[in-house]
């Protein structure tokens, strides 16, 4: 009997010790302002202040949660708002999350971001709560909410135009996608960069693998998994893979150098952050300006007009797009900028879900 | 047969007692010496936590919370009282609530049928999965650590699979749940409201889930099954010594399926009060997991008693709770999770100092009744009455 306690002890540690590798929290990240030293602001208003309520992973996750967080450090440095930066735990619940908003909003942040679609349930019933409070959430919407403005992305946009871009590049007529979890979000990435190979290549072979499943989609911070998916695909015959992986995109890079191909990343543009060596297979990177959001919603207070309603950052606003650092897609620039200005127009239309 | 029976004696009730309060101490020392190296000060932390986890919202939330956490921690007490390691309340309790939320959205019942036919999914669903470990137990000597872990991957990619709008779920603002449980398939809760500290007006302080009742009958009906019935006598038996169960003529291989069934049963409620009380769908990506493992910890703190888990699950609810005030006091609030481990270890070390003492002090017993009277119980015996609770 003792043996299964023992045994015990040590799973249900190690279950413990795991749950807090997967959320580091922002723990010297916790920057607030002093409000008691408000000699900076000349002005008679009170610095505005910002509380921020990350998706699991918090700052630090070199993706998602960096990218938002990204948008706010430029709006303390530029704007001069006080921030407050809350993050998520693992299997926490929609209770969880609402205590974490109404934390932030009884503290008297006002605006209130909630980073990551998940807090959708939760803010619901925070916002109606909290009515004289502004929040705001990314990748999600929250109907019927005055105070609620939703930045949502048109991520399937930005992903066709990578996808053209492998077409246009590939040689060998055969691509890859590798998406970090399987959900809806990241199938709008796949749907994109699908219409967009064929819309180059009709006839190219597009091939689709998710590193995890929900709910633990560990898929985004696992990548030694990146590694292993982009051998299997480079050896199947593509030349270009579209990590859509979060921080497993590194793994990617690295086999794409072992094998001589190309990768795309994701998100930022990763050819800036990535290690001198893994530069050169960095094609471009298709961007998803979390931070502009983060940012615009924020600067929209300090100017007096906040940002309401449902704001869609697709290509036309440029808040989605593809990067050119490295210089690898320039000669096929003037291709690509037709196709954005044929999805612009209308033109074209990007579909959201993967083809069946 | 007698001697077998509990019998209350101060001394010993004391020493179960002392083992988690050390364990307790233990864990909040160690928790010290860390936010004082991260340079912060533990009695602001502790003073926070405590202030905002007594607030009544958070309550509400700590004792939802803790139903779950209850029935989780004696899923995998069953298991510990059989010698089985029932590793995989995760993965049936995830596979349960999904099936039971996709049966509930698709029936239109009179209400407490409903419920009834919810929670009846749930419960067979959760037996059947940890079922198919038993088997494999029982007809092919496949160890239950390995098979649980395993089928807990397996519970996992077929709930991936099921949740997707190609097959029961539908897609709402990038999230996936199953369809929504009509609202006769909601369990009443507990309205609490009230006039809040520094406030005028009544509010609303949350909702505790009806459920946490039915979570006190399972504790109830736990004790008496295993305390109580032959059969509770012969699976304390089995698992204390299974060549002693075997000439006491006890169906081993059937115990063994047996309470696996019972704890994947009891595994499969780990969801209703959430998925009853509060979502009402599931979401492969919001409904919280996990809970199969924070029962592991809260069986062993509680020590398998129900009243011990009880206590464990609310602790542990309240440590979960209120880490969120120290994330905006700006202190790492991974100090929570470093005192949950070293609570976890402490606890087990604990008990195994205290039943050394236990055992020590009974055999000092039986060597004076043994210079008084010739030897008429074998120290043997002795010790397994002290190893009754583990």
């Amino acid at each position: 009997m003792r043996r299964v306690t023992k045994l015990a002890a040590v799973v249900a540690t190690a279950a413990l010790a795991l749950a807090a590798c997967g959320s580091t929290s922002s723990a010297g990240g916790g920057t607030t302002t002093e409000s008691g030293s408000p000699a900076a602001t000349t002005s008679s208003a009170a610095a505005l202040k910002v509380g921020l309520a990350y998706d699991i992973g918090g700052r630090g996750d070199k993706s998602f949660n960096d990218a938002a967080a990204a948008g706010l450090d430029k709006a303390k440095a530029e704007l001069g708002v006080e921030i407050k930066e809350l993050s998520a735990t693992q299997g926490e619940t929609d209770a969880d999350k609402e205590a974490r908003l109404t934390l932030l909003a009884q503290a008297g942040y006002n605006p209130v971001i909630a980073v990551g679609f998940l807090y959708g349930t939760a803010l619901k019933n925070v916002s109606a709560k909290f009515p004289n409070t502004q929040f705001g959430i990314i990748d999600s919407t929250v109907d019927g909410a005055t105070n609620v403005t939703g930045l949502v992305f048109a991520e399937n946009e930005g992903s066709f135009l990578v996808g053209a871009a492998a077409a246009l590049k590939s040689k060998s007529g055969n691509v890859g996608y590798i998406g970090g979890c399987l959900i809806p979000l990241l199938q709008k990435f796949e749907a994109g960069f699908t219409a967009g190979a064929k819309a180059v290549k009709p006839d190219i072979k597009v091939q689709v693998k998710y590193l995890s499943n929900p709910p633990d989609c560990k898929g985004f911070n696992d990548p030694a998994a990146g590694t292993e998916t982009a051998n299997g695909m480079y050896d199947a015959g593509a030349d270009i893979i579209f990590a859509a992986a979060g921080g497993s995109g590194t793994g990617v890079f690295q086999s794409a150098k072992a094998k001589k191909a190309l990768a795309i990343g994701v998100d930022s543009d990763q050819y800036q952050t990535a290690a001198a060596d893994l530069q050169p297979v960095i094609m471009t990177s298709m961007l998803k300006r979390v931070d502009v959001a983060v940012f615009d919603f924020i600067k929209s207070f300090k100017d007096g007009a906040p940002l309401t309603g449902v704001q869609v950052f697709d290509l036309k606003k440029d808040g989605v797009g593809y990067s050119t650092s490295g210089g690898q897609v320039d000669d096929i620039a003037t291709k690509l900028d037709e196709y954005k200005a044929k999805i612009v127009s209308g033109e074209i239309k990007v579909p959201a879900e993967p083809a069946k | 047969m007698e001697r077998f029976l509990p019998r209350f004696d101060p001394r010993k009730t004391g020493l179960a007692v002392l083992a988690p309060v050390v364990a307790l101490v233990v864990a909040a020392a160690l928790s010290s010496v860390v936010l004082v190296i991260a340079g912060h000060s533990p009695a602001l932390a502790f003073q926070r936590m405590w202030e905002y986890g007594t607030e009544p919202a958070q309550v509400v939330n700590i004792l939802n919370k803790a139903s779950g956490y209850f029935l989780s921690a004696l899923a995998v007490a069953i298991g510990f009282r059989m010698n089985l390691f029932n590793i995989g309340v995760d993965g049936q309790y995830r596979i349960a609530a999904m099936a039971a939320a996709v049966v509930g959205a698709t029936l239109t019942l009179p209400k407490p049928l409903h419920i009834l036919v919810i929670v009846a999914v749930a419960v067979v669903v959760g037996a059947l999965w940890a079922g198919i470990a038993g088997l494999l137990k029982v007809y092919r000597g496949v160890s239950e650590v390995i098979s649980t872990i395993m089928l807990n991957f397996i519970g996992g990619a077929i709930v991936a699979w099921a949740v997707t709008p190609q097959v029961f779920a539908v897609l709402e603002n990038n999230v996936v749940r199953t369809k929504t449980i009509p609202e006769s398939g909601w369990f009443p809760g507990f309205t609490w409201s009230g006039i809040p500290a520094g406030g005028s007006q009544t509010v609303v302080f949350g909702e505790i889930y009806g459920f946490i009742v039915i979570s006190g009958l399972v504790g109830v009906l736990y004790w008496f099954v295993l305390s109580r019935t032959r059969f509770g006598f012969d699976l304390r038996a089995t698992g204390s010594s299974e060549p002693a169960a075997v000439a006491s003529g006890v169906d081993v291989k059937r115990m063994v399926l047996t309470s696996m069934l019972l704890s994947g049963a009891v595994a499969g409620l780990v969801g209703m009060p959430i998925l009853l009380g509060a979502a009402h769908s599931f979401g492969s990506q919001d409904f919280p997991s996990g809970i199969g493992f924070t029962g592991i910890a809260i069986a062993l703190l509680g020590r398998n008693n129900p009243v011990g888990i009880a206590f464990a699950s609310i602790l542990w609810g309240f440590l979960d709770v209120s880490n969120q005030i120290l994330d905006i006091e700006s202190i790492p609030k991974e100090i929570v999770t470093i005192m949950q481990g070293a609570v976890v270890l402490a606890v087990v070390v604990a008990y195994e100092i205290v039943r050394r003492i236990g055992v020590a002090t009974e055999q000092r017993r039986v060597m004076s009744t043994e210079n008084a009277a010739p030897p008429a119980v074998p120290p043997a015996t002795a010790t397994a009455d002290t190893g009754g609770e583990r």
